[in-house]
């Protein structure tokens, strides 16, 4: 192993630069996007609708590619990597994803397994204890033989934790978690993804929209806006209302926890 | 979420797959209905010739066993040259349309797709309409028309080569920035369909005397079935559904959309072409020696999807042994029917079994969520 060699960067964007291509021309996405996250970091995204967001996760993964600048996992640059390789490490957690009909729980969590498979047709013994530590980390154990099709919003997304979690990842990228969930499910997940992080050492990604959300769930937050990263580091230095105003046009008020963290309140709209 | 601090420490695992004894049930008896259909079809027909009879023929030309002497003169050839080549045609075309059917739709996450959907139909039946009217087209053909190659008559190397030709023209044309979304492709295959299904119309209105000859391929029919057709199909059909079943992995993950399954590692665009390009030579190949048998394809994989589930894992298999079972009933009612063309067998019969599963289920199934 080269684990002497490794450095704490996990992952990282370097003056990244995306478009996509449209009939009339390109549609400029990405400008120079400069991001690096360590490892075990817990970092939460958030910008306008259509600031980039999805699309930098999109870059994360090799989807999508830059069209300058370099993107890397483990110091190598994505290019370099195999998909199945990237898909042994790297999980993803999409904003929508269409389940197909007819599959029980257990059998979608378990092509989570994909990227590990050894066998032609059966799967082995660490893909079933992997997809049983999945579901119970992601709180879905009682789920495992339901229908995906029968479930509710909530208990969709805690199934959509486990296919990511049974990939055994060590990057984990999420992109609107939270979206569809009341606010009892939304400070469940994040709970989640943070006692993981915790336990296993796991980096994350998040993009989230709601910014008081993001700031108790993630100790590091980075702001998109206009193609670049605008601001990046601790919520409490990041999230002011002066930086909200011009990123999101909204006037908001600082107010205080009785912890001392940090607020933002909306005025009356 | 509750259970996550106590859980993650256990050991436990948890099964994802088929069981065996459930795989074993599914195929077992899948076999067993194909075998059963195969030995029934042999014996029938307008000479009789007993089961008994019938097993000991087929023992005595396939295992070398002693034949009995009590077997009717003249039966030996009836069964062997006559019904058997046609009963195993129609196992062969069922198993490959069952399949081919099954992984249209789940490549194309449609669950109106067949194997014929993306133009192999069309282009098929140009071809062979085209073989059929050679000898009026290019007199100059007429010499060779009776001339086979590779055991071929012309019109099935010319519905071979329509269909997987026409597929290969869909694939390049849907194709921009080095993908093909499958929506694209369905269109596309649509848009060419139709330009061809104008050709085939063409050729038919100009066709005179070999109107019904025509009519009768594209209706779909096993009554040409040769030993020297299957020489061709069986090596065909039987590679491109090995390597279509070891693909279920692959299918499956499709079945989540090209992201998510990029994600987990899939190379989308190259398992996109494969699972087109062997669904579509196990089609061509179908084809070419039955023409355009309607419905299989299409049935197949709904029933079987209610019945045994999408895993494509179990479904792809199964979707081969009981598509071959299916067809070879249908063609048994198509030979006692007084030999009308198996195509009006399976859509008299498979389209209203068809509408009366979809209204007994209690949801009609679509293949994906939205």
């Amino acid at each position: 192993m080269t684990t002497a060699l490794r450095s704490d960067v996990m992952t990282s964007l370097e003056g990244v630069a995306f478009a996509y291509p449209m009939p009339e021309g390109r549609r400029e996405v990405l400008r120079s996007v400069d991001l690096t996250l360590a490892r075990g970091d817990l970092v939460a995204l958030v910008g306008t609708n259509g600031s980039g967001k999805t699309t930098l996760l999109r870059l994360l993964t090799g989807v999508l590619r830059p069209d300058a600048g370099v993107v890397r996992f483990e110091g190598r640059p994505l290019t370099d990597w195999r998909r199945l390789d990237l898909a042994r490490r790297v999980a993803v957690l999409p904003q929508q994803l269409d389940l197909p009909v007819g599959f029980r729980v257990a059998e979608l969590v378990g092509m989570g397994r994909a990227p590990h498979a050894r066998r032609l047709f059966a799967s082995t013994e660490a893909d079933e204890r992997a997809v049983a530590r999945a579901l119970a980390d992601a709180g879905a154990l009682e789920l495992t033989d339901r229908f995906a099709e029968e479930l509710s919003g909530g208990e969709r997304q805690r199934l959509l934790v486990a296919m990511a979690l049974a990939q055994e990842p060590d990057l984990l990228l999420l992109d609107e978690p939270t979206l569809h969930l009341d606010l009892a499910h939304q400070v469940a997940l994040l709970g989640t993804i943070r006692r993981l992080r915790d336990q296993r050492g796991l980096t994350v990604l998040a993009v989230l929209h709601d910014l008081n959300l993001a700031a108790a769930f993630a100790p590091r937050v980075a702001i998109l806006d206009d193609g670049r990263v605008v601001a990046d580091g601790p919520p409490a230095e990041v999230l002011s209302p002066d930086l909200v105003r011009r990123v999101f046009g909204v006037q908001v008020d600082e107010a205080r926890t009785p912890d001392g963290r940090r607020h933002l309140a909306l005025r009356e709209v | 979420m509750r259970a996550a601090a106590t859980a993650s420490t256990t050991t436990q695992t948890v099964n994802t797959g088929p069981s065996l004894t459930r795989v074993t049930v599914v195929l077992g008896s899948g076999a067993i209905l194909v075998l059963t259909a195969m030995v029934v079809a042999v014996a029938i027909g307008s000479v009789g010739v007993g089961v008994g009879d019938t097993l000991a023929i087929l023992g005595h030309r396939l295992l070398g066993l002693p034949l009995a002497r009590s077997v009717a003169p003249g039966a030996e050839s009836i069964i062997f040259d006559v019904r058997l080549p046609r009963v195993l045609t129609a196992m062969l075309v069922g198993g490959g349309l069952g399949l081919a059917g099954t992984v249209f739709q789940a490549l194309l996450r449609n669950p109106m797709a067949d194997p014929y959907i993306i133009g192999t139909a069309a282009g098929a039946s140009l071809g062979a309409i085209a073989g059929l009217m050679a000898p009026i087209l290019l007199p100059v053909l007429a010499i060779g028309i009776g001339s086979s190659w590779l055991g071929l008559g012309l019109v099935q190397v010319l519905a071979f080569a329509g269909g997987l030709g026409t597929v290969l023209l869909v694939y390049a044309v849907s194709r921009a920035n080095g993908r093909v979304p499958v929506v694209t492709l369905l269109l596309t295959g649509y848009a060419v369909s139709s330009v061809l299904a104008a050709g085939v119309a063409l050729l038919m209105f100009f066709s005179g005397q070999h109107l019904g000859a025509i009519f009768g391929w594209l209706m779909g029919s096993l009554a040409a079935a040769k030993w020297t057709n299957l020489a061709f199909a069986a090596p065909l059909l039987t590679i491109s559904a090995v390597l279509l079943i070891v693909r279920w992995r692959g299918l499956n993950l499709l079945l989540l959309g090209d992201g998510p399954a990029a994600n987990l590692g899939l190379d989308v665009e190259r398992e996109k072409l494969m699972l087109t390009m062997l669904a579509t030579l196990a089609t061509s190949t179908v084809v070419a020696i039955s023409g355009t048998i309607g419905f299989v394809g299409l049935v197949v994989p709904h029933v079987l999807r209610l019945a045994i589930g999408p895993d494509h894992r179990l479904l792809l298999p199964a979707s081969v042994l009981y598509g071959a079972a299916l067809l070879t009933v249908a063609d048994l009612g198509a030979r006692v029917a007084g030999g009308i063309p198996v195509g009006i067998v399976t859509a008299l019969i498979g389209a209203p079994f068809f509408i009366w599963l979809l209204r007994r289920s209690r949801v009609v199934r679509p293949v994906v969520t939205p």
